[in-house]
C-alpha cells in the first residue's frame, strides 16, 4: 500500500482562549491574530517537515488547498510544492488540490500543475477538489448554487488543454476562451493522475468510477466516522460492476507514535486538543450555502436520518463529531496513538477494513513542534511503515499512482539543502 | 374566497401563479424565501387590486427553472416574460426583498412594461459604509429574528404544513434561498444604481423601519435615482419583511398608491 505525509499547514499559536473569543476559525478569522514573522518560521518549518518525510521514505507528501483559515496556511498549495519539486528527488507530489472552480479561467490550473509535473520529472498527482464552502463560497465569494457546474466545466477544460495537441477554442458555459494552448505541457501522459476528495456523495463516487479517478476520503473525524463512507463507496463500486482496487481509495488518518503506549498518550494529548479544540471551531453560519449541496445529496441525507439513527442505536456506532477532551478524541478514533506495533496493527486492520491502499497520514496536527513532528514521522517511517509496505500489492496494482521519467533522464538538481533525516 | 391557481409558461419556465380580488392588475413577486404558503398581505391587497403572485424561478411553485439562468439578466429576462405570460405587461409591478431586485430591473430595462412600480425592501443597492447583512451566512436559528420584527412569523411561513412532503419541503426552501443567491451572491449588488435612471414610471418605495437586511437609508438613493416620480413611506415597527410583520399597513400603502 501507498503511505502517504499529508501536512494542513495549521496556525501554531492561536490563543488559548481561542474558542471562548473568536467566532471562527475560518472565513472572518481576525488578522490581529496573525503574526507574519511567526509565520516565517512555521512556513519554514513546516516545508522542513514535508522534506524531512521525503527523506524518510514516505510515498508521497501531500498539500492542500484552503483560504482565510487558521488550520490551512496554503491558498496556493503549487507554491509549495514548487519548492518540494525542487528539494525532493522520487517522492511523489500529491497536491489535494486546485479548487478548480476558483480559477478563471481554470487554464491556471492545467498551466501549473503541468509546471510542476514538468519541474518534478512527472510525480505529480493532482488533486480536483470542489472545495469546502468556507474557502469557496465565503471566502472567495463563489456562487454556490453554480459552483459544481462550474467545476464541471473547469475539469472538461483542463484535460482537454493537458491532452489536445492543436490549439483549441473553449466555447463553455462559464468559460470562453478562443486560444487554449498551454505551454508547458505535463510529463506524465496522457495527463497526471486524478484524484478527487470529496465528502460521500454518491454522485461523485459515480464520477470518479466513470472517469477512473481515486476517490479520497479526507475526513478530521478518523476510520470510525469514515467507515460508513468508504462502505457506501464500495457498495456502489460494486454495483456499478467496476473491481475493489483499493487503490481507487484514499483515506486521511490523524497518527501519533511513541516508544511507548503512555508516552504516545502524553506527547499528542496537547496538539490533538489544539486542532479538535481550535482549529474546528467554525463558525456554523458558514456551513451551509444555499445550493452548495445538490438536490439529491440533501434529499439522501434527509431520507437516511431516521434510519442512520435507528441503526447506530442498534449497532452503537454512532460517532460523535465534537469531541475536544482528548480522551474522546482517542476514544471516537479521530487520532490513533500508540507504541508502531499497536499503530501498525490497527493501521493494518482499518485499511483492509475500510479496502483503502492510499492512507493519507496526518503525523503533524495542530501545535505540534516541529521536533515532534519529526520524531513521529521518523518512527512511523522506520517501524511502523514496514509492517505496511505489503498489503494489496500482491494482489493489486495502483493504476492511479505517478509514472516519473527514468530516474537516468532527470535533472541533476542543485538546490541547496540540508539531509534532514541525518 | 380563496385564490386560484393556475400554471404559465415563458420559453421553457414554468411557474405558478396565485390570483386573488378584481380591479386594476398587479404582479407581485415575494420576498426572501418566496410564497411557500399565501400570506394574508396579499388578501389585503386583493381588497384593491387583482393580485398576481407570480413565482420566480427557483422558489416555491418556481420549478427548476434557476439552473438554468446564470446570470442577473437572464433573470430578469425570465422575470419580464413571466409577467407578460400571466398577463401584467404594463400593469403594476410590486417585488419584495430578493423580488424587488429583479422588479427593478425589469422597470429599468424595458420601462414601457411597468405601469407602476411598488418596491418593499429591495435588494440590490450596496453601500460600503452601511452595507446590507449577509441573509445566507446565517445560523438558522437567528433568521426568524434577521428577516422580522414579529417572533416567529418568518418561521411560520418557512414551516411545512399539514400535508407537505417530509422530504421535499425542505429541499424546497432550501431552493428558493439558493435561487435568490444565484442572482445576488455574494454581496446582494446588482449595481442597478447605474440603470436607476431608466425607471420612468411612477414609483412607490415601501421600507420596514427597522429592517436589519437592507438598510433604510437606501430608499433616499432610489428616490434621487428613479426618474419617474417616487414616494417614500417607512412601514412603522416592522422588519425586512414587512409584509409579514404588517401584512395591512403595506397593503394599504399600496392601495393609495393605486388610487393616486
Amino acid at each position: 500500500m501507498k503511505l502517504m505525509w499529508f501536512h494542513l499547514m495549521p496556525y501554531t499559536e492561536l490563543p488559548d482562549d481561542f474558542r471562548d473569543n473568536h467566532p471562527s476559525v475560518w472565513v472572518d478569522i481576525h488578522s490581529s491574530l496573525f503574526d507574519p514573522q511567526r509565520a516565517h518560521h512555521m512556513y519554514n518549518d513546516f516545508m522542513d517537515e514535508l522534506e524531512f518525510a521525503a527523506d524518510c521514505g514516505f510515498d508521497a507528501i501531500c498539500v492542500n488547498e484552503h483560504h482565510s483559515n487558521g488550520y490551512g496556511l496554503m491558498p496556493s498549495p503549487n507554491l509549495i510544492a514548487s519548492s518540494l519539486a525542487r528539494r525532493t528527488k522520487d517522492t511523489k507530489l500529491c497536491v489535494m488540490g486546485n479548487s478548480i472552480a476558483l480559477y478563471n479561467p481554470p487554464t491556471r490550473v492545467a498551466e501549473e500543475f503541468a509546471m510542476l509535473d514538468c519541474i518534478s520529472g512527472g510525480r505529480l498527482i493532482a488533486g480536483f477538489p470542489v472545495g469546502s464552502p468556507m474557502d469557496t463560497c465565503f471566502a472567495l465569494g463563489q456562487n454556490p448554487s453554480m459552483l459544481r457546474q462550474r467545476y464541471m466545466e473547469a475539469h472538461d477544460l483542463i484535460i482537454k488543454a493537458w491532452t489536445e495537441k492543436d490549439t483549441f477554442a473553449f466555447n463553455g458555459r462559464f468559460n470562453q476562451q478562443r486560444y487554449v494552448n498551454i505551454w508547458p505541457r505535463p510529463v506524465q501522459r496522457p495527463h497526471p493522475p486524478v484524484w478527487v476528495p470529496g465528502g460521500g456523495s454518491v454522485e461523485t463516487w459515480q464520477w470518479c468510477a466513470e472517469m477512473e479517478y481515486v476517490y479520497c476520503y479526507l475526513s478530521y473525524y478518523g476510520y470510525k466516522a469514515g467507515m460508513q463512507t468508504m462502505m457506501g463507496f464500495w457498495h456502489e463500486m460494486k454495483r456499478i460492476g467496476k473491481d475493489m482496487n483499493p487503490y481507487r481509495a484514499g483515506f486521511l488518518q490523524f497518527v501519533g507514535v511513541a516508544e511507548t503506549e503512555k508516552e504516545a498518550y502524553d506527547l499528542y494529548r496537547e496538539p490533538a486538543e489544539y486542532f479538535y479544540g481550535r482549529c474546528l471551531h467554525v463558525d456554523p453560519r458558514f456551513a451551509m450555502p444555499p445550493g452548495y449541496t445538490t438536490e439529491a445529496t440533501q434529499r439522501a441525507g434527509i431520507e437516511s436520518q431516521v434510519g442512520r439513527a435507528a441503526k447506530e442505536q442498534r449497532t452503537n456506532i454512532a460517532v460523535s463529531k465534537s469531541a475536544r477532551e482528548y480522551d474522546a478524541i482517542l476514544d471516537n478514533g479521530y487520532v490513533i496513538t500508540g507504541t508502531p506495533d499497536q499503530v501498525a496493527e490497527r493501521l493494518r486492520a482499518i485499511a483492509k477494513e475500510m479496502n483503502v491502499g492510499h492512507l493519507m497520514l496526518l503525523l503533524q496536527f495542530g501545535n505540534m513542534s516541529k521536533q515532534l513532528t519529526q520524531y513521529n514521522t521518523k518512527l512511523f517511517a522506520e517501524k511502523v511503515m514496514p509492517q505496511l509496505r505489503d498489503l494489496f500489492d500482491d494482489e493489486w496494482e495502483d493504476h492511479w499512482w505517478p509514472t516519473p521519467m527514468a530516474d537516468a533522464d532527470r535533472a541533476k538538481v542543485s538546490a541547496p539543502r540540508m539531509m534532514a533525516a541525518e | 374566497m380563496d385564490h386560484s391557481e393556475t400554471t404559465i409558461s415563458a420559453h421553457g419556465i414554468e411557474s405558478r401563479v396565485w390570483r386573488k380580488g378584481s380591479g386594476p392588475k398587479l404582479a407581485y413577486l415575494a420576498g426572501f424565501a418566496g410564497l411557500p404558503k399565501w400570506i394574508p398581505m396579499l388578501d389585503a391587497l386583493a381588497a384593491h387590486c387583482e393580485v398576481n403572485a407570480i413565482s420566480l424561478p427557483g422558489f416555491p411553485g418556481g420549478g427548476r427553472g434557476h439552473l438554468q439562468l446564470d446570470s442577473l439578466f437572464e433573470f430578469a429576462l425570465a422575470t419580464h416574460d413571466l409577467v407578460a405570460a400571466a398577463g401584467c405587461r404594463g400593469a403594476t409591478l410590486m417585488g419584495a426583498s430578493v423580488g424587488g431586485a429583479l422588479a427593478m430591473e425589469v422597470a429599468a430595462i424595458w420601462p414601457d412594461s411597468v405601469g407602476k412600480l411598488v418596491l418593499q425592501s429591495p435588494f440590490g443597492l450596496y453601500d460600503d459604509a452601511n452595507p446590507p447583512t449577509d441573509p445566507w451566512a446565517q445560523r438558522g436559528d437567528k433568521v426568524d429574528a434577521l428577516m422580522c420584527e414579529t417572533e416567529g412569523a418568518y418561521n411560520a411561513l418557512i414551516a411545512a404544513h399539514g400535508n407537505a412532503d417530509a422530504v421535499e419541503w425542505p429541499i424546497e426552501t432550501v431552493r428558493a434561498r439558493e435561487a435568490s443567491a444565484r442572482y445576488l451572491w455574494p454581496n446582494s449588488a446588482t449595481h442597478v444604481e447605474k440603470r436607476l435612471g431608466r425607471i420612468v414610471c411612477p414609483t412607490l418605495v415601501l421600507w420596514g423601519e427597522k429592517d436589519k437586511v437592507q438598510p433604510p437609508a437606501y430608499a433616499g438613493a432610489l428616490r434621487d435615482g428613479i426618474s419617474g416620480s417616487v414616494t417614500v413611506e417607512t412601514i412603522a415597527g416592522a422588519g425586512h419583511m414587512a409584509e409579514l410583520d404588517r401584512p395591512d399597513a403595506v397593503a394599504n400603502a399600496v392601495a393609495r398608491f393605486l388610487k393616486g
